[in-house]
């Protein structure tokens, strides 16, 4: 049942992730990659991750994708036409490709088959909480999540800089 | 295993007929509210059979009707699919977003205890902000789509609408969630028993702590569901209708029923975070309990029963209360709108999340 429940967003997953690349207009495109967003949470949701799951949502395809969509919107945007030859970029991306490749197909060798690993694993009780993942973060994590949120600081700051700089 | 589903099942369904039927009640009663602002009657032209004294009734039948016979119309040069699922995915996320409300405390059927909310999530308030933040996907898509200037301007307006007002909501969420230690409704709601203190026989309902951030919930709730004061998005005396002006029939119906939808998902979360949701004043799970000492013991059926009245009651109630709201106010202008949310609600907002945070601090040290 859970198998099977994962195999069919997991397809689905991949098909939305594929429709970013393929369409050609760039609203269709960034819709595609909310769609995919939103299937990554799903694909969290079977981890048991149920407060990443809904950050996920919350961030990327409630906030950022639509700040994307907007501005697609305000720049009306028309359809793309395709590139054609480009030798240089086909090469670099078919090694990206398969790199990538390689390293998921080493991944699902190693975990797959440790102990606990995969789709059998069980989680502790009370993983993905809420608590658990706030406890994790203010103790263990607290220096990367202090110097990430430093950072976001730094990034509103300069954006404000840049809207407020005066056009000669 | 099988017993279970089939309960969660009739939950969900059972919520869901509740809220479509409010919401179908709800036009008729903004009709109503509007005429009795605006001193007149209302809303008494829908006759069948020539029968125009059961009002509501007509009115109730007279609306889907006439919507659901009406051409449907995609105008040239719009993108079909999209704007064929625009209205679909504005409506879902209203839809579901009540999943995680509580309409009562427990129900007990034989040695089984229910528990009266659709599905009991630990991140369950998170839910309502994931589900209210795709809402905005409707308005853009239908706005994007339709292949008309009044429409972008209006997908646009509510886009930047929406975002903006969804960071006062969200912090003025992030207070009672300090306030009450847990992210789930019903949690919250539970909390909201007994009195005050026992010199002053007061409800121990959210308001009483938090009163600005209920404020700010209401304002910023009222923005998100795009209604007078904050129409900017419909507009209709500058956007002809905004994001929806091409759309027509049940399409059009599915952005209506949104709204009045949002207006309860609103409502419901004001009634669950601030005014004890379910609770009715001295209403334990064995009967009433007065401060005098002196008890009332009712059956655990009756209890429940009462507590999804009350809890239905204050609905209706802030739901009537924005419509009011919506009848009395003029528009803002867009420089007001996004002044109040920026520089008014979002300061306040945090400014509220401090002083929550320090009251938190004193008292537990």
């Amino acid at each position: 049942m859970s198998l099977a429940l994962f195999l069919g967003f997991a397809v689905l997953l991949v098909l939305s992730a594929l429709g970013v690349v393929v369409q050609r207009n760039p609203v269709r495109s960034a819709l595609s990659l909310v769609a995919t967003l939103f299937l990554l949470a799903v694909t969290f949701l079977f981890l048991d991750a149920h407060l990443v799951a809904l950050l996920q949502i919350i961030v990327y395809a409630g906030a950022i994708m639509v700040l994307f969509l907007f501005v697609i919107m305000l720049l009306n945007l028309q359809a793309e036409p395709r590139e054609a030859g480009r030798w240089g970029l086909k090469l670099f991306g078919t090694l990206a490709a398969s790199l990538f490749a390689l390293e998921l197909i080493e991944l699902a060798r190693t975990k797959g088959a440790a102990p606990g690993g995969g789709m059998a694993g069980a989680v502790a009780e009370g993983f993905g909480t809420t608590e658990a993942l706030g406890e994790r973060l203010f103790t263990h994590f607290l220096l990367p999540f202090e110097i990430t949120s430093v950072l976001l600081l730094v990034a509103i700051v300069g954006a404000v800089v840049l809207a407020k700089r005066k056009v000669t | 295993m099988g017993l279970e589903i089939g309960i969660a099942a009739v939950k969900a369904v059972v919520v869901l007929l509740m809220l479509l039927n409010l919401a179908g009640l709800l036009g008729w009663i903004e009709r109503k509210g509007s005429a009795l602002i605006q001193d007149r009657i209302g809303a008494n032209r829908a006759a069948v059979f020539g029968f125009a004294g059961a009002g509501l009734v007509n009115t109730l039948m007279a609306d889907p009707l006439k919507f659901i016979t009406k051409e449907d119309v995609v105008p040239a040069g719009a993108d079909r699919f999209l704007h064929f699922i625009a209205p679909c995915v504005s409506l879902f996320p209203a839809l579901v977003t009540f999943a995680v409300i509580p309409f009562g405390d427990v129900l007990e059927v034989g040695g089984r205890v229910i528990n009266l909310q659709v599905a009991s999530l630990n991140v369950g308030i998170l839910y309502v902000l994931a589900m209210v933040s795709l809402g905005v996907y409707g308005v853009v898509l239908g706005g994007w789509a339709s292949n008309n200037r009044w429409s972008l301007l209006g997908g646009i307006r509510g886009s930047a609408q929406m975002i903006s007002y969804e960071i006062a909501v969200g912090l003025s969420i992030v207070a009672m969630v300090m306030t009450y230690g847990s992210l789930d409704l019903q949690v919250m709601a539970r909390a909201q028993g007994g009195v005050l203190s026992p010199w002053l026989p007061l409800p121990a309902w959210g308001i009483f702590y938090q009163p600005l951030a209920f404020l700010i919930l209401l304002c910023g709730g009222m923005a998100e569901s795009k209604r007078v004061p904050f129409d900017l998005p419909e507009a209709e005396s500058e956007l002809v209708s905004g994001y929806f002006t091409e759309y027509s029939g049940v399409k059009h119906l599915m952005f209506f029923m949104t709204d009045f939808v949002e207006v309860i998902i609103v409502s419901g979360l004001l009634t669950t975070m601030f005014f004890g949701g379910w609770q009715v004043p001295f209403l334990a799970r064995d009967g009433f309990h007065f401060p005098g000492g002196s008890a009332v013991l009712l059956p655990q059926l009756a209890v429940a029963l009462l507590q999804v009245i009350s809890f239905t009651v204050k609905v209706v109630f802030f739901c009537w209360l924005q419509i009011m709201i919506r009848w009395t106010l003029p528009r803002f202008r867009y420089d007001q709108l996004m002044r109040l949310g920026w520089k008014g609600l979002l300061p306040l907002a945090l400014a509220n999340v401090v002083l929550t945070g320090a009251v938190i601090l004193a008292v537990h040290t």
